[in-house]
C-alpha cells in the first residue's frame, strides 16, 4: 500500500505523547477520532486492543491500539487516544466488531458508553459486585439477579415462539473440568441455529488489582491473568514495563524466556490436541498426548523449578536460569518427543472415523477472520498468518530460523494441524535456543521511573497485547493484559452455526479459548 | 495405532506408585466424617469439579490426574459430569462475586452425605486475587469446606495426597486421630 494512505501518514498531524515505548501514542480530538473511524472502514488496520484510562483529576480516556497489516514489521503500530470527559465515545463496533465486547467492558468497569453501539447489554457486570463501574467513578451498586440477561431472540418463518426452536442452556458449571461460562443454544432438530456466549463469571478484577502495585508483585498477578498462558503474559507484562521504564533485560533473558514460551506452547498444543480426539471419543491418543505434556512439564519443573513455570519471569529479566543439567534434559525431552509426536498425529491422520468428525466441522471464515482480527491457530487455520514472534516481532526470535503455518480451510482439522505443525517448529526452536543460548547477567534493575509501554506477545493462542502505565515512584498506574481469546471467543460463535450439538464440544476445544484471559 | 498398543503392552503401564496420605490432610479431615457416611461410600468417590473463579492453574494440574501417570480411576475416584452424581465438589479459585450463586446451586444439587475439597492457594485464602472488588472470599466463606490442597497450583501428587486422605477416610480407615 502507498505510503499515504499508511497508519502513520493518517495520524501525523495529532500531537504525539512523550515517553509511550516502542510504538507512538498519539491524542486526536472528537473530529480526528471520528475521521479515523471513517477511515476503518477501507483501511487494512487491523484492532490490537481498547482499553479505558483515567488521569488523576478524574477525567476519562479511551486508548485505541491498531496495527496497520500492509506496513513492514514494527512500523505499522500505533496507539490513539481520544480524551472524554463526557465519559462517551463514538462506537468503533461497526468498523471493527471485535471491538464491541471490549465497548461493553469499558462501560462496566469505567462507565465510559460507546455512542451508537449496537449492543448495550452489561458484559462482566453480572449486578453482582458490590460497586458500578471500578475503574471509574465507582458508586455502591445494587444487585441484580445473576441470572438477569437478555438473550438475542431466534425467529423462524412461525416467530419468535416457534414450535420449531428450542433452547439449550449450559453453563456456567460445565460438565467437563473446564472453566464457567454460558452457552446459549437456539437449536432446530440437532442443527444449531445461534450460539450466544455469557462470560464474564471469573472476573477476578485484574486490572484494578494492579494499580498501584510495585512490578514485581504485579507480575504475580500477570502470570494468573490465563494459567495456560502463565509464561506469554509474563513477558507480555514483563516486556511493557521494560519499554515503560525505558530498559531492556539481558541478552540471556531473552533466550531463557523463549525457551519457557515454548515449552508452555508445545505442552497446551498437544493436551489440546488429545483432548480434540477424546471429544471424538478416540482416548488412545489423549492419553498419548497427555505423557508428552506431562513429560514436558516435569522437565519445566526440573529446569525452572515450576510445572507451569509461574513466577519465572519478572520486569527486567527471569528468576531461573539453567544449568548444565537443565539443558540435558531439555535435548533428551526434544529428542523423544519430536518423533513419538509425529507418530502419533500420523495415527490421527489414518483414522477415517474421526477425521469425519473434524474435517468440515465449526469452519471459520477467512472474511470474519480477518474482521476481528483474530489471531493464533484461529487465524491461521483460516488464512491469516499473524504471529507476534515475526510481526513485530521481539527478541530473541529475529535470530531464531522458524515457520508459521497457516492453511485456508478453517476446521476443527486445520486448527489440530496448525498446532501441531507450531508443536514441530516449536521443538526446532528450542533446539536453536539451546545451541545459541547466550552466556551473561539474567535480570536488569528496573530503574523507578515513570513513563508509557506496550508489548505484543505470541501465546500459544494468539497475540497477547499488554499495556501499562508506571508512576514516577515506578508503581503501576495503569495495566491493560489483552487476552488473544477477545477476539477468538466472537468467532466460535459463528463457527458452529448450522454444525450438530454433538460437534459443540469439538469446535469449542479446538478454539480453547481462555475464560480467565478473557474475563479479568 | 496398532504399534502404539503394542508398545503399551510391552512395556508395561506408566502408572507411578501411588503417594502415601499427607499428614497435614488427614489431620484436617479428623473429626469431620460421620461413620454413616463412610459405610456407604465405601473405596469409590465421585468427584464434580467446580471452577469458581480460578486462572485454570488448577484446572490443568486436575486434568494431570488423569494422565497414565497418576490415573486417578485406579483409586476408585472419578470425574463426573453432574453434581447430582458427585460425593465430592472440588472446588478451586476464589469464588468471585459472578460465580457465588452457581457454586451454592452446584452445592446444593449435591446429594448428602457430601465433602469440599478446596483446591490451590486462591480457594484458600484468594491467593494474588485477595482484597478484589469482584472477589467474594474463600471457598469456606460460601460453603462448608472438609478439606483445603494448598498450592499454586498444587502439583498432581500433592492433590493425590489429599484426595487419598480423603478417600481413607470415606472407606472407615482413618489414621489414627
Amino acid at each position: 500500500m502507498d505510503a499515504e494512505n499508511s497508519l502513520h501518514e493518517f495520524l501525523k498531524g495529532a500531537s504525539a505523547v512523550a515517553d509511550h515505548r516502542p510504538w507512538p501514542r498519539v491524542v486526536v480530538d472528537a473530529a480526528g477520532w471520528r475521521a479515523l473511524v471513517d477511515r476503518l472502514a477501507t483501511a487494512d488496520w487491523s484492532l490490537l486492543g481498547l482499553w479505558g484510562d483515567r488521569s488523576d483529576a478524574g477525567s476519562a480516556s479511551v486508548h485505541l491500539a491498531l496495527r496497520d497489516e500492509s506496513a513492514d514489521a514494527a512500523d505499522g503500530i500505533a496507539v490513539v487516544t481520544l480524551l472524554c470527559p463526557q465519559g462517551r465515545f463514538p462506537s468503533l463496533a461497526a468498523a471493527r466488531p471485535g471491538a464491541q465486547r471490549l465497548e461493553r467492558m469499558l462501560a462496566d468497569l469505567f462507565g465510559i458508553v460507546a455512542d451508537g453501539a449496537g449492543d448495550v447489554r452489561p458484559w462482566l457486570d453480572h449486578g453482582q459486585w458490590p460497586v458500578h463501574r471500578p475503574l471509574g467513578e465507582s458508586v455502591g451498586a445494587e444487585r441484580r439477579a445473576a441470572t438477569d440477561y437478555a438473550f438475542l431472540p431466534v425467529e423462524d418463518a412461525e416467530g419468535s415462539d416457534s414450535a420449531r426452536i428450542h433452547q439449550i442452556p449450559v453453563g456456567p458449571v460445565h460438565a467437563g473440568v473446564i472453566e464457567p461460562g454460558h452457552f446459549r443454544f437456539h437449536v432446530n432438530g440437532e442443527l444449531v441455529v445461534r450460539l450466544e456466549q455469557r462470560l464474564g463469571y471469573v472476573h477476578k478484577g485484574i486490572e484494578k488489582l494492579m494499580v498501584g502495585k510495585a512490578p514485581a508483585e504485579a507480575a504475580r498477578i500477570a502470570a494468573r491473568i490465563s494459567g495456560d498462558s502463565a509464561v506469554a503474559h509474563g513477558v507480555a507484562f514483563a516486556r511493557a514495563v521494560e519499554a515503560a521504564a525505558g530498559i531492556d533485560a539481558p541478552a540471556r533473558a531473552h533466550w531463557l524466556r523463549a525457551i519457557m514460551a515454548e515449552l508452555e506452547r508445545i505442552a497446551n498444543h498437544v493436551f489440546d490436541i488429545g483432548a480434540i480426539c477424546n471429544d471424538a471419543t478416540f482416548p488412545l491418543l489423549l492419553a498419548e498426548l497427555t505423557v508428552l505434556r506431562e513429560k514436558t512439564l516435569r522437565v519445566a519443573a526440573d529446569c525452572f523449578g515450576h510445572r507451569l513455570m509461574m513466577d519465572r519471569i519478572v520486569p527486567g529479566g527471569v528468576t531461573a536460569d539453567l544449568d548444565a543439567a537443565g539443558i540435558a534434559g531439555l535435548r533428551a525431552l526434544i529428542a523423544e518427543l519430536g518423533p513419538r509426536f509425529k507418530h502419533l498425529m500420523r495415527v490421527y491422520d489414518d483414522k477415517p472415523s474421526l477425521l469425519d468428525r473434524t474435517v468440515g466441522t465449526g469452519i471459520t471464515r477467512a472474511a470474519l477472520v480477518h474482521r476481528f482480527g483474530a489471531g493464533g491457530y484461529v487465524g491461521r487455520a483460516a488464512g491469516r498468518g499473524q504471529d507476534a514472534r515475526r510481526n513485530p516481532s521481539y527478541p530473541p526470535y529475529g535470530d531464531l530460523d522458524f515457520a508459521v503455518p497457516v492453511m485456508a480451510e478453517g476446521d476443527v482439522n486445520a486448527r489440530l494441524w496448525i498446532r501441531a505443525k507450531e508443536v514441530e517448529a516449536s521443538l526446532d526452536l528450542l533446539r536453536q535456543l539451546l545451541d545459541g543460548l547466550p552466556a551473561g547477567p539474567i535480570v536488569s534493575e528496573l530503574p523507578m521511573r515513570s513513563g508509557e509501554g506496550m508489548a505484543l506477545v505470541e501465546a500459544f493462542r494468539g497475540e497477547v497485547l499488554t499495556w501499562v502505565r508506571l508512576g514516577a515512584d515506578g508503581r503501576i498506574e495503569r495495566c491493560h493484559p489483552r487476552d488473544p481469546s477477545w477476539f477468538q471467543w466472537p468467532l466460535l460463535e459463528a463457527a458452529i452455526d448450522g454444525n450438530i450439538v454433538a460437534d459443540f464440544p469439538l469446535c469449542n476445544k479446538s478454539f480453547n479459548c481462555s475464560y480467565s484471559g478473557h474475563d479479568l | 495405532m496398532w504399534r502404539v498398543l503394542s508398545e503399551n503392552l510391552l512395556r508395561g503401564p506408566r502408572t507411578m506408585k501411588g503417594p502415601g496420605v499427607g499428614n497435614a490432610a488427614a489431620t484436617e479431615l479428623a473429626g469431620k466424617l460421620d461413620a454413616l457416611a463412610r459405610k456407604r461410600l465405601g473405596r469409590s468417590l465421585s468427584i464434580r469439579e467446580v471452577d469458581a473463579g480460578s486462572c485454570n492453574g488448577c484446572e490443568l494440574e486436575i486434568h494431570a490426574l488423569n494422565n497414565p501417570f497418576y490415573d486417578l480411576e485406579r483409586f476408585g475416584l472419578r470425574f463426573v459430569a453432574s453434581p447430582r452424581h458427585a460425593d465430592v465438589l472440588l472446588v478451586t479459585g476464589p469464588v468471585t462475586h459472578n460465580m457465588v450463586e452457581a457454586l451454592k446451586r452446584t452445592y446444593n444439587a449435591t446429594p448428602d452425605p457430601k465433602w469440599v475439597v478446596a483446591v490451590g492457594d486462591c480457594a484458600a485464602n484468594c491467593g494474588v486475587f485477595a482484597a478484589s472488588y469482584a472477589c467474594a472470599g474463600a471457598v469456606a466463606d460460601i460453603i462448608p469446606v472438609d478439606l483445603h490442597i494448598k498450592g499454586c497450583p498444587p502439583t498432581p501428587v500433592q492433590l493425590l495426597e489429599g484426595l487419598l486422605a480423603l478417600l481413607q477416610a470415606a472407606a472407615g480407615r482413618m489414621p489414627a486421630r
